[in-house]
C-alpha cells in the first residue's frame, strides 16, 4: 500500500499538497475566507494565481458562506472549482453544502480537520466534517500529505463522473499534515492530463438554453424523487470511487484500494478501525503488537460517505472482535464512525464492537493508549470509552 | 450505459400555466374609445396583453386604426386590474367574471 | 410609436405572482432592458417561487436559485466563471428582495460590490418579508405594520426608519447606483441602459409595491409606486461615478396622501405623519445637498 513507485521529488507540507493538487487539477476557479489551518493552501493557490503558475480566478470573498455560494455558482456556470476551509468556516457554509450537493455540482474542497469552540481550540479533530455527513458530499479521510494532494486529482474524477455527480471534501488533519513536511512525488502536469479530463458540465449556463437551475418543487414534485437519486448516486459512487483508485494506482503507481484500507488484516483476530493520521499511529502500535505476537490488525477508513458498509462486513468477517476509533463527539450518542459501523454490522455479523473517542481538540492519542484500547477489543468489552482524558481514562 | 444524474432544474416555460381562474374581476377594453397609448400593455405584471396589429378591432378615428392595439390573453389575466387603473381613457371596465360552468 | 419601452419579452405569462405584483413588473423591466444575454441569480424571495413549482421557468433567461445569503457572492462566482469562458457580453444579475439584500444578504453584497465583479444587483424592494409572510425587514419604513411588528393595544409598528440600501451603496462608492420605481418603466431602463457602460458593479434598488402586504387593492400598485415618488417618500436619483442627480418630481404630493392609501399605515395619528413628512422632507434636502456637493469639481 501506497508503496511510492515513484520517487520522491519534492518535501510539502500537507496544505502544500494539497494546493499542488488543485494547481494539477487545472482548477479554473478558487474561492475562500481565511481560517486557520486552511489558510496556506489559499495562500499558496493565490501566489500560483499571481504568478500565472495556473490559469485560475482567486475570488477573495468576505465569508465561508459567500466562498462556497461563489465557487457553487462558478461549477454552475462550468468551470471546475475549488474551495478550501476548516472548522467553524465548515459549519457556516453549512447551507451551501446541501444547495451544491443538491445542484449535483462536482466540487472538490479541502477541509483541514479542526475542533469547535468554545474554547476556541485550532487542533485537530473530526467533530466538524462529521457535523457534514448527511449533506451529500462524498468525505475523504486522508492519512499522508502525498494521499491529500493524489485525493484532489481522484477527487474529480469521482465527483464528476455520470454516475456520481456529488461533491466531494477532503479532509487532513490539522497541524499533523496541514503543517508538517512529508516527502511528496508530485506527478507530471501530462500525466494529470491523461487522468483528468477537462470538466464538461452537461446543465452549465447558458443563454441558449434558459432554465430553472434549483426551481422548487411541492410535495407531490419531483422532490423525492431528486432525493432519491441522490441516494442512488451515492452508493453508485462507491464503484467509481473502486475504479478511479485502481486507474490512478495504474497511472501514477500508488494504491489506495478504494474507500478503506486493510493493514496487517490477514490473519487479525482483533482490530480498530481508525481514520486520518490517528491511522498511522495506529499502525505503528500493531506492527509493535505483532511482533509481540498478537494477532492484530487495522482497518483504516479512508471514506466515511459513501460508507463502506461492505468493505467493513468483509474485512471484519474473521475477527473475534473489533474497535472504532472516533475523534469526534456526538453528545448523547456514541462515536460517528461507530454508530455506523454497528449498523453496517447489523445482522451481517455477531462481533462485539467496542467504540473509542479519544484526541478531542488535538489531544495526542499516545500509544499506551491504542494499546489500552487493544487490550479493551481483546477482552470483548462492548460499549463505548472515552479515551485518553485526564481522569485517567 | 450511463444513466443521466437528476438535477433539479426547471425548463418548462410557465406559459403552459394557465392562472385565469384566479380571476374575479375581468377588464374588458372598449376598443372604440381606446386610443392605443399601450399603457395597459405596459403595466402588465402578468405579461397577459398582446400586441395586436389586426385592422378589424374597432377604433376611435383612423389615425388610431393603423396602430397596434392590445389585447387582453384570458388564459393569463389574473384580473388584478391595473390596466383599467392606469388606462388615460378610462376604457378597460372591470367587471366580476361570470361563473364557469364546470 | 405608442411603445415607451422596448417590446420584446423576457418573462413569460402564467406565472404565480400575486394579483399587481409589483415584483414582477421590476423583473419584466429589468429584463426589456437587458435582453437575452443575461443571467439571473434569485436568492429564497417571492421571486424564488414566482415561476411556479418545477418544472415551470417564467423567464427566457437562465434563473440560478441560491440561499437566501448568497446573491452577492453567487454573482461573483457567475461573473468570473463566464469570463474565463469568454463570455464577457453576458449580464450578471443578482435580483434579491429587500430581506435579501438590506438584511441577510448584506455582507454578501457588499462583499461583491467592494471587488468590483462587473455584475448588476437589482434589490426589488417590497419593504418586507413578504413571501413569509409580511414580516418586518431593515427596509421596512417607520410606522408600517407587519406581522411581526402589529399594532396591537400598544401601537406596536416599525418604530425605526428604513435602512436604505442604495445609500449605502453610495457611500461604499459603488460606480452606479440608482433608485427607481415601477410607476416609470422608461426611468428605470434609462438608468439600467446607462449602468450597462460601466465596467463594473452597479446597484439599483427598485421600489416593487406589494398589495398584498402594504393592505391596498392590487390596482392601485402603479399609483402607489408614483405617489411614493410624488411624495418624496422614494426619491428617484442617480449616482454615477461619484456624481449624484436626484429627480425632482413634476408633481408633488404630501406624504399623508401617499400613507393614506396603504392599509399598512392606517392606525398612524396626525403626530405619526407629521413626524414621517418630516423625515421625507430632511431626507430630500440631504440629498439635495449631496447632488450640490457632488457637482462640485474634484480637488
Amino acid at each position: 500500500m501506497q508503496s511510492a513507485q515513484r520517487k520522491y521529488n519534492a518535501i510539502l507540507t500537507g496544505n502544500d499538497a494539497v494546493a499542488v493538487g488543485a494547481k494539477l487539477a487545472r482548477v479554473g476557479f478558487i474561492s475562500a475566507y481565511p481560517i486557520t489551518p486552511q489558510t496556506t493552501i489559499v495562500e499558496k493557490l493565490a501566489e500560483m494565481v499571481a504568478n500565472r503558475e495556473i490559469q485560475a480566478r482567486y475570488v477573495e470573498v468576505e465569508s465561508e458562506h459567500s466562498a462556497l455560494a461563489a465557487t457553487f455558482a462558478s461549477e454552475l456556470a462550468g468551470i471546475r472549482s475549488y474551495t478550501a476551509t476548516s472548522s467553524h468556516g465548515l459549519l457556516y457554509m453549512h447551507e451551501m453544502l446541501h444547495w451544491t450537493a443538491g445542484m449535483r455540482l462536482p466540487v472538490v474542497m479541502s477541509v483541514v480537520n479542526r475542533a469547535l469552540g468554545p474554547p476556541w481550540n485550532i487542533w485537530t479533530e473530526q467533530t466538524d466534517t462529521m457535523n457534514q455527513k448527511d449533506t451529500g458530499w462524498m468525505q475523504v479521510y486522508c492519512e499522508s500529505n502525498q494521499e491529500a494532494l493524489d485525493t484532489i486529482l481522484m477527487g474529480y474524477r469521482i465527483a464528476e463522473s455520470e454516475k456520481v455527480m456529488l461533491p466531494l471534501m477532503s479532509m487532513e488533519d490539522a497541524f499533523v499534515l496541514s503543517h508538517t513536511s512529508e516527502p511528496v512525488s508530485i506527478p507530471d502536469q501530462e500525466e494529470v492530463d491523461g487522468f483528468l479530463p477537462p470538466l464538461d458540465l452537461k446543465f452549465r449556463i447558458d443563454t441558449n438554453n434558459p432554465m430553472g437551475y434549483g426551481s422548487y418543487s411541492t410535495p407531490d414534485g419531483p422532490f423525492m424523487e431528486l432525493k432519491k437519486d441522490m441516494i442512488e448516486s451515492m452508493k453508485n459512487s462507491k464503484n467509481t470511487i473502486r475504479e478511479v483508485t485502481r486507474n490512478f494506482a495504474e497511472a501514477f503507481g500508488r494504491d489506495y484500494s478504494g474507500l478503506i484500507e486493510e493493514y496487517a488484516m490477514d490473519d487479525a483476530d482483533y482490530a480498530l478501525i481508525a481514520s486520518g493520521t490517528l491511522a498511522s499511529t495506529g499502525k505503528y502500535v500493531v506492527g509493535k503488537m505483532r511482533e509481540a505476537g498478537r494477532k492484530v490488525g487495522l482497518i483504516r477508513l479512508r471514506f466515511f460517505r459513501p460508507f463502506p458498509d461492505e468493505e467493513i462486513v468483509k474485512a471484519t468477517k474473521n475477527l473475534k472482535g473489533v474497535g472504532v476509533l472516533d475523534r469526534s463527539v456526538s453528545y448523547g450518542s456514541s462515536g460517528s464512525i461507530a454508530n455506523e459501523v454497528k449498523s453496517s454490522l447489523y445482522e451481517k455479523s455477531s462481533i462485539p464492537v467496542t467504540g473509542f473517542v479519544a484526541g478531542l481538540g488535538g489531544r495526542d492519542v499516545r500509544i499506551e493508549e491504542f494499546e489500552k484500547m487493544f487490550d479493551y477489543i481483546e477482552k470483548g468489552k462492548t460499549g463505548n470509552y472515552f479515551i485518553g482524558d485526564r481522569e485517567g481514562n | 450505459m450511463v444513466e443521466l444524474i437528476l438535477a433539479p432544474i426547471a425548463e418548462k416555460s410557465s406559459k403552459f400555466n394557465h392562472t385565469d381562474s384566479w380571476r374575479i374581476l375581468k377588464p374588458e377594453i372598449e376598443y372604440d374609445k381606446c386610443i392605443r397609448c399601450m399603457i395597459c400593455w405596459k403595466f402588465c405584471p402578468d405579461n397577459a396583453f398582446e400586441i395586436s396589429t389586426g385592422s378589424s378591432i374597432p377604433s376611435p378615428n383612423e389615425r388610431t386604426a393603423k396602430l397596434e392595439a392590445p389585447v387582453i390573453n384570458y388564459d393569463y389575466c389574473k384580473g388584478c386590474g391595473i390596466c383599467a387603473n392606469e388606462c388615460p381613457e378610462k376604457c378597460i371596465e372591470m367587471t366580476v367574471e361570470s361563473k364557469k360552468v364546470i | 410609436m405608442p411603445f415607451s419601452i422596448p417590446t420584446e419579452e423576457f418573462m413569460e405569462p402564467g406565472h404565480t405572482a400575486c394579483h399587481g405584483c409589483g415584483a414582477t413588473l421590476a423583473m419584466r423591466y429589468v429584463l426589456k432592458a437587458l435582453g437575452k444575454n443575461t443571467v439571473v441569480s434569485v436568492p429564497a424571495s417571492c421571486w424564488a417561487v414566482i415561476p411556479g413549482a418545477m418544472p415551470y421557468r417564467t423567464l427566457d433567461v437562465p434563473m440560478v436559485y441560491t440561499p437566501f445569503a448568497a446573491t452577492g457572492a453567487s454573482i461573483s462566482g457567475l461573473r468570473e466563471a463566464l469570463d474565463i469562458q469568454g463570455k464577457e457580453d453576458y449580464n450578471v444579475v443578482g435580483f434579491a428582495g429587500d430581506g435579501g439584500t438590506a438584511d441577510i444578504g448584506l455582507q454578501s453584497l457588499s462583499g461583491a460590490m467592494e471587488r468590483g465583479h462587473n455584475v448588476f444587483y437589482i434589490m426589488y424592494d417590497n419593504e418586507g418579508y413578504m413571501n413569509t409572510g409580511v414580516q418586518r425587514s431593515g427596509s421596512t419604513p417607520y410606522g408600517a405594520e407587519t406581522t411581526t411588528t402589529p399594532v396591537g393595544k400598544e401601537r406596536n409598528f416599525k418604530r425605526q426608519n428604513k435602512k436604505v440600501v442604495a445609500d449605502i451603496m453610495m457611500a461604499q462608492g459603488v460606480p452606479y447606483v440608482a433608485t427607481a420605481t415601477i410607476a416609470y418603466p422608461e426611468d428605470l431602463i434609462r438608468k439600467l441602459d446607462n449602468a450597462r457602460k460601466i465596467h463594473g458593479p452597479k446597484f439599483i434598488q427598485v421600489l416593487a409595491t406589494c398589495p398584498t402586504g402594504w393592505y391596498y387593492p392590487p390596482e392601485k400598485s402603479v399609483e402607489v409606486s408614483r405617489l411614493a415618488v410624488q411624495s418624496g417618500v422614494f426619491p428617484l436619483y442617480e449616482f454615477q461615478n461619484g456624481v449624484l442627480r436626484v429627480s425632482k418630481p413634476s408633481k408633488t404630493v404630501e406624504v399623508r396622501e401617499y400613507l393614506s392609501m396603504q392599509g399598512r399605515f392606517s392606525h398612524l395619528n396626525d403626530e405619526d405623519i407629521a413626524q414621517l413628512q418630516e423625515y421625507v422632507n430632511q431626507r430630500m434636502t440631504m440629498l439635495l445637498e449631496k447632488e450640490k456637493d457632488t457637482a462640485k469639481p474634484g480637488p
